[in-house]
């Protein structure tokens, strides 16, 4: 990103794909396109820089911090990071601090509407770190047993699991 | 890079995404990579209750690697063009690997 803006033409070089050399004639006329430089992991990331982010992780974790900075495989710096657990219907939050998060551990990140700001659906009700856990834990454990004995069924018709016994939520 | 090209002529289309672990996202699809990380905007979860930590999300950033699948509008795409794109790029690839044993 050499302080590319998103109105500069593209850099000059190979066309790419979608658009044809000139020799190319008969073929249907190339779709006009947006800038290339709006298409890079960076520019995706790049205004959600500095902003305040639920991250989800492929283990099923929730961060909920700043985004400070970040690169091209999705590396991702957290600040002023809470965990956020789920259970039933309770939730809790749990001080984490600074994160470095590495990129193919993300699943999913979104930008968290200030104006909904820290809102949990109804049902769902803060309660103590402690109980949560545990009540946390437990789950897992029961969501663990279940998708292997899932997992071991759809074996048996030579299936082979995404997930690879590991519960994901 | 064909299906990144092919995504990229769906900006502004609405798309829901199902990922690997079974959420599926909906939203205006604003912008996509080489690695097919998608960015949604105006989200909507389907089945949000049992997903919590999305309903105060507005735009997600999806990481193309936990995408299972995309589902496209049906008139958003045309299937010619796709076709004809995709023997192109086949011909060519073709052809390289022609003059890369000669």
């Amino acid at each position: 990103m050499e302080n590319l803006n998103l109105h500069d033409a593209g850099p000059p070089g190979p066309p790419p794909p979608g658009q044809h050399p000139p020799q190319n004639l008969g073929m249907p006329p190339p779709v006009p396109q947006l800038p290339p430089q709006m298409f890079t992991t960076a520019a995706q990331l790049l205004d959600l820089t500095d902003k305040k982010l639920m991250v989800a992780l492929r283990d099923g974790r929730k961060l909920i911090g700043v985004l400070r900075s970040w690169d091209q495989f999705g590396n991702l710096v957290l600040q002023d990071t809470i965990e956020r657990l789920f259970v039933q219907n309770l939730y809790a939050d749990i001080e984490r601090g600074l994160f470095l998060v590495r990129g193919e551990n993300v699943s999913l990140l979104g930008e968290i509407d200030l104006d909904k700001d820290d809102y949990v659906p109804p049902p769902f009700q803060q309660a103590d770190v402690e109980k949560v856990f545990a009540l946390r834990k437990a789950e897992n454990a029961m969501n663990k047993k279940l998708d292997k004995s899932k997992q071991k069924k759809l074996a048996a018709f030579g299936f082979e699991g995404e997930h690879h016994g590991e519960a994901i939520l | 890079m064909l299906f990144f090209s092919f995504f990229k002529t769906l900006v502004n289309h609405e798309v829901t995404v199902e990922l690997k672990n079974d959420i599926s996202v909906r939203g205006t699809l604003k912008s996509v990579d080489q690695y097919l990380n998608i960015k949604l905007d105006d989200i909507s979860v389907v089945e949000e209750m049992k997903y919590p930590h999305l309903s105060s999300v507005k735009n997600v950033f999806i990481r193309g690697s936990v995408v299972r699948y995309v589902h496209l509008p049906a008139n958003a795409v045309d299937t010619p063009l796709l076709e004809d794109a995709t023997r192109r790029e086949a011909s060519q690839a073709a052809s390289k690997a022609k003059q890369s044993s000669s």
